[in-house]
């Protein structure tokens, strides 16, 4: 982790995650700015970490483990910044930052080497990689949301609502925003998937060699095409929905780690 | 430029007394006139509300005792003595009575604290006042300050946010629940007092959809019309409940009129979407078992009481910030007002300089016969260029530098010590 863009952009991670749970705390109009500043901030720094890595290893950044998931953390950050611009809320960064830092720390631990000439390249690859892993942000929001609505909901129901709970979006407002990321995980997964098939299929000449990978994929992709069915439901909607998101979003981590590297031949980074 | 504040409020004087001190608009106007007409003030506010009856002004550079006089003025306008307006009122000069107005707009001085009524009550009082011509750079600056520390203290505090009456936290459950409530819906079970407090602060956060039930038909139709509501028959009741998203009931009943087993069913038939139940009536109208129910949300009068008793202490924890805001508002306003003062006086003594070289050049030069016309410019205009260097020069640059303003501890000395005249400014 010597990259001193790398370093830079965990300063500006952690204080802005120290600002957002100032924010949250003691509700402060220069520590909600601050936050989204640093923010900002990290994500452009971030950027030419990835441009740095990238060079270092000479193939794109996501072109093993360790990029990727730095990437998913670019990605998840900007989408959180995004939602943020969009509803003006800030109440959900100390839950989401924890994420972003957590994997910014474990995709730069380990070193950048250049990896062994891979077939992966060329845009379509770079647009198959680039939407599953906006995906894999969008399903992470979700299920940072529905965390939230969880312990939300368990307080109102049990009047216990405190200080902090005052300052989040409203249940309604947090089941709505969860239905939008799904909705933004399953498109971006399903046309990710169908670029991904398409480049395997003029690599090899067929789209599918067995790799579990893919059935895993389509697996995370009916379970949250399921969600979005059962979310609107009479016997779903509320609490269970989000229990649900959270449930789903375990198979996504299952597929992050186990499958990529124990499982997968061809989405293995080791 | 001194400024004055005579006034009393809840704290301070009897509801009997405020009566009888309280300004209607008319009178405010009146009263605002005669102060101005008879010299005791140049610039001139009433703030009259229930709580508080306020009279803000600057008084005339010659008028001694500008705060007595009007102290005298509000008794005898009202037909007080004086006596009986001395213990209660309050008497603030200058820094105190900025900080005073800042307070007030605030919320900080209110009854209920951090209330944002009065807010609105200051900005009225001072746009009547700037509409006829009372109020002058002095007041004006004030109360527009003022304005911005109320809405800096309720942005950038939480002293105004949490609800601190029983039917506003009701609402701003439904809020924590449903969000904006524009779109959402709300059936009113009972149409007393209490449903109509909560009724008027839905409308204040803007619901549009709201329907009425109460056992007489003309109270309920009553309240629909006021608020823009619809009647449903009470033997409706049931059939009534899958439409709603917020149900506050309210009626005097021993038993309760929502049961576990109706809203069961009514949950069924509006296919479980979240219900917020809050229960004013005392027996409680709805069964307590009904919290159990997947969906709803229900709060009686002691959950919301406590709710308001946290949100209380809550207001009470951010007066340090607020008074910080109130604080770094006052600094600001003072040191305008320094600066403003500062001109004055730097302008007085440049025209007092420019007079008194005049006089000089004259006396001595009608004995310099000898000197061409040319001569006697140039002599002028060394002078000139010398009481710049000397005098105007160091004393423009006190304007622009508080420390050196507060050594001097008071910018009119300058004019005692070059003996300005004071009519001229």
């Amino acid at each position: 982790m010597t990259n001193p863009y790398v370093v830079a952009t965990l300063v500006f991670y952690v204080a802005s995650l120290a600002l957002y749970i100032w924010n949250l705390r003691e509700p402060s109009r220069a520590a909600g700015i601050g936050a989204t500043v640093c923010l900002v901030g990290a994500l452009i720094l971030h950027y030419f970490a990835l441009l740095a890595r990238s060079r270092m290893i000479h193939a794109v950044p996501y072109d093993d483990l360790f990029g990727s998931l730095s990437l998913f953390a670019w990605l998840l950050a900007a989408t959180y910044l995004c939602l943020e611009a969009m509803h003006r809320r800030r109440a959900v960064g100390p839950f989401v930052l924890p994420i972003v830092l957590v994997v910014f720390l474990l995709a730069h631990l380990a070193e950048a080497r250049p990896v062994k000439a891979p077939p992966a390249q060329g845009p379509l690859f770079a647009f198959h990689v680039t939407l599953n892993i906006l995906a894999y942000s969008a399903f992470a929001i979700s299920f940072v949301l529905s965390i939230i609505f969880l312990i939300q909901n368990r307080r109102l129901r049990g009047h216990k609502l405190g200080v902090v709970g005052w300052r989040f979006p409203a249940l309604d407002v947090l089941e709505r925003m969860t239905r939008s990321s799904v909705l933004i995980g399953c498109a971006s997964l399903a046309v990710g998937m169908v670029a991904g098939l398409i480049w395997a299929h003029r690599l090899e000449g067929q789209y599918w060699d067995g790799d579990p990978k893919v059935i895993v994929t389509v697996l995370i992709l009916l379970i949250y095409i399921g969600y979005t069915l059962l979310a609107r439901t009479a016997a779903w909607r509320g609490a269970r929905a989000s229990a649900l998101c959270i449930f789903n979003f375990m198979f996504v981590i299952f597929s992050y780690s186990i499958v990529n590297r124990y499982l997968s031949h061809f989405h293995r980074y080791f | 430029m001194e400024i004055v504040l005579i006034g009393l409020n809840h704290h301070t004087a009897s509801v009997e007394l405020r009566e009888r001190v309280a300004f209607t608009p008319d009178q405010a106007r009146e009263a605002a006139g005669q102060l101005r007409l008879r010299g005791i003030l140049e610039e001139t506010l009433v703030l009259s509300t229930c709580n508080r009856s306020e009279l803000y002004g600057v008084p005339r550079e010659d008028a001694s005792d500008g705060a007595g006089t009007v102290e005298l003025f509000l008794a005898s306008f009202h037909q007080l003595s004086p006596n009986e307006l001395n213990g209660s009122l309050y008497r603030h000069r200058d820094s105190h009575a900025v900080r005073h107005l800042f307070r007030v707009a605030a919320g900080l001085d209110s009854m209920l604290l951090g209330e944002a009524e009065i807010l609105g009550q200051v900005r009225d009082a001072y746009q009547i006042a700037l509409d006829r011509g009372e109020t002058g750079p002095v007041l004006n600056r004030m109360f527009q300050a003022a304005l911005e520390v109320g809405k800096r203290v309720r942005s950038e505090t939480e002293l105004g946010t949490r609800p601190v009456s029983v039917a506003f936290a009701g609402v701003k459950l439904a809020e924590r629940i449903f969000g904006k409530l524009k779109e959402h819906r709300a059936l009113i079970v009972g149409a007393g007092d209490t449903s109509e407090q909560v009724v008027r602060h839905l409308c204040d956060r803007g619901i549009k959809n709201l329907r009425v039930l109460n056992r007489t038909a003309d109270h309920a139709v009553d309240l629909a019309a006021r608020f823009g509501g619809e009647v449903v028959p009470w033997e409706n009741l049931t059939a009534a409940l899958d439409w709603p998203d917020l149900i506050v009931t309210s009626v005097s009943s021993s038993e309760p009129i929502l049961t576990r087993a109706i809203l069961e069913r009514a949950m069924a038939a509006r296919a479980n979407r979240a219900l917020l139940l809050i229960d004013l009536g005392v027996p409680r109208n709805i069964q307590p078992s009904v919290a159990d129910i997947y969906n709803i949300y229900l709060y009686n009068i002691d959950d919301l009481t406590e709710i308001v008793e946290q949100n209380k202490k809550a207001r009470v924890a951010e007066i340090p910030r607020a008074e910080g805001i109130i604080d770094e508002q006052v600094q600001k306003f003072l040191h305008w007002q320094a600066g403003v003062a500062a001109r004055v006086v730097l302008e007085d003594l440049r025209g007092k300089l420019t007079a008194e070289r005049e006089a000089f050049l004259q006396e001595r030069l009608a004995a310099m016969s000898h000197l061409s016309e040319q001569d006697r410019e140039q002599f002028a205009a060394m002078l000139q260029e010398f009481l710049d260097r000397v005098v105007l020069s160091p004393a423009e640059r006190m304007r622009g530098i508080p420390e050196l303003r507060r050594k001097l501890q008071n910018f009119e000395a300058l004019r005692d010590l070059f003996r300005l005249d004071r009519e001229k400014s």
